[in-house]
């Protein structure tokens, strides 16, 4: 690993920025899958924070082994998802989007006043999610090696998915889920399927990300989360597997891209004023302004592989322009 | 093999279909004309399991179906076509073919994900089906283009392969003719009755009587949601109620 950072630092990623690339590009993922079977859903975010405090209750509390701690957020945000993609799924497209963002503020209100609640139903003070100032002085565990694993696994329950009955299936259901009945596909189980996979997807991620930072917040799995991460998927493009790992990795990077570029520096000077208070600002700016362009130029994300197949014809035919290709 | 029994469908206060009363007899090809409006593809939707009847029976095969989902219809031994193709564009024409014989496979995700040989199996035995149907519907040189991309006569066969790929017992058509020359409905006709052969029961919807004519044992004339006649195709032609509907009464 070591050496491996010696060569991409001088380039800004060191390992806690590639660290959360790994995790940028697995929620990517978890989203990819939902809208791989047609789901236009927000929840991710909620089912990461049910990943990251169920494994951290579980590690400090607990004294759990880690990687049954990282299990148990897993199976913990595959429950949770379970039982409300009963309500939530009959839902569809926009509807969709609005009730799971609805969840992830409804869980987010929920960690923060946890510890009230249990007051008030056990009648006894305790400390358990730590409310709006979270959960503090967690071990360290996660390591790069860890993030690897798991981002392998997932690319691979996904390339796999992709070639198997149940992937087809999904495949015909995001393309018409009316006809997809009528070939005999169980749409409400295979959607709820999916839906379950991508939250069980993202809440490894949660788990993992939880045991990196020391600290876990519930405004870290807000809303402004969740349209992160659909951000990576859309940036990246939803049409291959590669879309929102490329997407996840280039938000993810960002930060030290216009930190390189001195992007804040510059418009300041053009604005005559200094603007490195808005750090943040700028950088959500920058992410606004690539996203609008994305979606305007490249509506199949920046690593669709039919834009890049014509840009390459181009180029080629740039350097033979004897034979004309109609590409 | 189907049996409508006094099926009625309301929209609001629109009633499409009025306790309409139809007979599939098995290994035959029935035939269901109707002006437009007339409430046919409501009909088809309803036996196909996409809507449902406000009230009557609908009995396939030994299954009431009026209540059941789609899927489930399909697997009972059900497909269909659609008036306007429905093919899942952005798949190829063998991902059509694969992807539509879901009913008959078994492979869950653990099985794909550890390359058991179940799922090998299971999936070379949908790739020979599918080739099969390729073959039958002269679709062999087109097969890794996507679906959407194809010419509407090849769309049109291709959307009846995919019905046969489900392994049907019955196939409902919807105005399979729609858009064709008289040769491309003749030789889509010998495909009819070479599935007659073949042992299927058959559904067809058409405006098309030459269509009607070639392949049809029996006729059902729908106008307002109402059955007007039921008889051979000879005997329909010359009903005057039915010449009335299609046509118009002369003051």
């Amino acid at each position: 690993m070591e050496f491996i950072f010696d060569l991409l630092t001088p380039y800004g990623i060191t390992e806690n920025t590639f660290q959360n690339m790994l995790i940028a590009a697995i929620l990517g993922i978890s989203i990819y899958i939902t809208l791989y079977a047609g789901l236009f859903s927000l929840a991710n975010a909620g089912f990461m924070a049910t990943g990251a405090y169920v494994s951290v209750i579980l590690t400090t509390r607990y004294e759990w082994d880690f990687l049954l701690a990282v299990g148990a957020g897993i199976i913990a945000a595959g429950l949770i998802s379970a039982i409300i993609s009963v309500p939530v799924l009959r839902l569809s497209d926009i509807y969709l989007a609005i009730a799971t963002i609805g969840f992830g503020e409804i869980l987010v209100v929920l960690l923060r006043n946890f510890d009230r609640i249990y007051e008030l139903i056990v009648n006894k003070e305790e400390t358990i999610t730590g409310g709006a100032t979270g959960i503090k002085g967690i071990p360290v565990i996660t390591t790069t090696e860890y993030l690897l694993l798991y981002l392998g696994i997932v690319v691979f329950l996904m390339v796999r998915l992709h070639r198997s009955r149940f992937g087809r299936a999904l495949v015909a259901i995001r393309q018409d889920n009316k006809v997809a009945a009528n070939m005999g596909i169980n749409v409400v189980y295979y959607q709820n399927m999916a839906f379950i996979l991508g939250a069980m997807i993202a809440g490894g991620a949660g788990a993992l990300h939880g045991h990196l930072n020391r600290i876990i917040l519930p405004e870290n799995y807000g809303f402004d989360r969740a349209v992160d991460i659909l951000t990576f998927a859309v940036l990246g493009g939803t049409t291959t597997i590669i879309g929102p790992i490329v997407g996840g990795f280039i938000i993810a990077y960002l930060p030290e891209i216009l930190r390189r570029t001195d992007l804040v520096g510059l418009l300041g000077d053009i604005f005559g004023t200094d603007l490195g208070r808005y750090q943040a600002n700028v950088r959500d700016m920058t992410v606004g302004m690539i996203l609008l362009g994305v979606i305007v130029f490249l509506p199949q994300g920046i690593a669709s592989p039919a834009m890049w197949r014509r840009v390459a014809n181009r180029i080629w035919n740039l350097f033979n322009p004897a034979e004309k290709s109609d590409a | 093999m189907l049996e409508l029994r006094e099926v009625t469908k309301n929209y609001g206060g629109l009633r499409s279909l009025d306790s309409v009363n139809l007979h599939a007899e098995a290994e035959m090809i029935t035939g269901l004309i109707g002006p437009n409006g007339a409430g046919k593809t409501t009909m088809i939707n309803c036996i196909s399991g996409l809507d449902h009847p406000t009230s009557g029976e609908i009995i396939f095969d030994g299954h009431s179906i009026e209540r059941t989902p789609a899927h489930r219809i399909t697997g009972y031994g059900l497909a269909r076509t659609y008036q306007n193709i429905r093919l899942f564009n952005q798949m190829s024409v063998l991902e059509n073919l694969i992807v539509a014989q879901h009913s008959d496979g078994r492979a869950t995700l653990v099985e794909a994900l550890f390359f058991l040989p179940s799922h090998l199996r299971e999936y070379r035995q949908q790739r020979e089906r599918a080739f099969e149907l390729l073959e039958r519907f002269h679709l062999m040189n087109v097969k890794d283009a996507p679906a959407g991309s194809l010419p509407y006569g090849d769309q049109r066969r291709l959307e009846m392969a995919r019905a046969l790929a489900t392994n049907p017992k019955m196939i409902l058509l919807d105005e399979p003719t729609a858009g064709m020359n008289p040769i491309e409905t003749h030789e889509l006709g010998e495909h009819i009755l070479q599935m007659k052969e073949d042992g299927l029961t058959i559904l067809v919807i058409e405006h098309d009587m030459s269509l009607i004519s070639q392949v049809c044992d029996e006729v059902y004339v729908l106008n307002f949601g109402v059955i007007i006649a039921n008889d051979t195709v000879e005997n329909i032609k010359q009903n005057e109620e039915v010449i009335v509907a299609y046509l118009g009464r002369e003051d």
